[in-house]
């Protein structure tokens, strides 16, 4: 975990992640959110969740990514016209983020032990797809079931959904 | 050396960039991204605590990994029918601005 590396992986999905809620245009948009999550996943991969990380590449800046970008270009949205901005919600909107971030800010300077390094790892034993698979399938895996009944159920309804008369 | 905290804090300025998102932009499919911005915020603080708690066999807490895993999975499935629902608005409405939506505005 070099701090290089932390810093380079933060700035990068930092300033995407703000080029997503600044653009105009809702594809730039979208691409901007893939290279944010591209950079979250490297900083799981620098926490040695390798495993988390490959699956964030996969669903993320593969699937939910795609079907962002085809739900765009389905609807054929272009860069939105400019409306006349409601000053006192804008301002209103920033204030509460911006406290928000300065209420969470002072929790994190107070936590004592948040100034600790992270402890070493035994190089051999960081085999995590492993341990997670384990606990998937041991400990949790009527909530693996459950999941994966609300994947059906949302595959049925997005189905419903789609259709072109909803009774 | 990176400790706990900057990753608390970059958690943390994550979510505030996907809230200020939610609040500030009209668009609803903006809105829709923001959103996946805070869920994504909250992964990373969950794998950070995972990471930094290890435990006596030295291996880190993975339980909290196994969590990330579920809304990673409850996100996708959400992701999916959110957008269905996106597209059934474009049909009945055509238009994606939030303004423009608020027949159940009181």
């Amino acid at each position: 975990m070099s701090p290089f590396f932390f810093w380079t992986a933060s700035a990068l999905m930092l300033v995407f992640g703000a080029a997503v809620i600044v653009n105009r245009n809702p594809v730039a948009s979208a691409l901007s959110l893939v290279v944010s999550f591209l950079g979250l996943a490297a900083l799981f991969m620098s926490l040695d969740a390798f495993f988390i990380g490959i699956i964030q590449v996969l669903v993320y800046a593969g699937a939910v990514m795609v079907l962002f970008l085809f739900i765009i270009m389905l609807l054929d949205l272009r860069a939105e016209e400019r409306r006349r901005i409601n000053f006192v919600a804008f301002a209103g909107g920033t204030a509460v983020a911006v406290i928000f971030f300065g209420q969470l800010y002072l929790v994190i300077g107070h936590l004592r032990r948040a100034q600790l390094p992270f402890a070493a790892l035994p190089v051999a034993k960081s085999d995590d797809v492993h341990s997670v698979g384990l606990l998937l399938f041991g400990n949790y895996n009527l909530p693996f079931q459950i999941i994966g009944v609300l994947i059906l159920v949302a595959t049925i309804g997005v189905v419903v959904l789609s259709k072109r008369e909803l009774r | 050396m990176v400790t706990l905290g900057d990753y608390l804090f970059v958690s943390g300025l994550l979510f505030t960039i996907g809230f200020a998102g939610v609040l500030l932009r009209r668009n609803i499919i903006i809105i829709f991204m923001s959103l996946e911005l805070m869920l994504n915020a909250a992964n990373l603080s969950l794998v950070a605590f995972s990471r930094f708690r290890v435990d006596s066999s030295g291996l880190p807490n993975y339980h909290g990994q196994v969590f990330v895993f579920f809304i990673i999975t409850v996100a996708a499935a959400e992701v999916a029918v959110g957008l269905a629902v996106i597209v059934a608005l474009y049909r009945a409405r055509r238009t994606t601005h939030v303004d423009d939506i608020n027949t159940l505005k009181f």
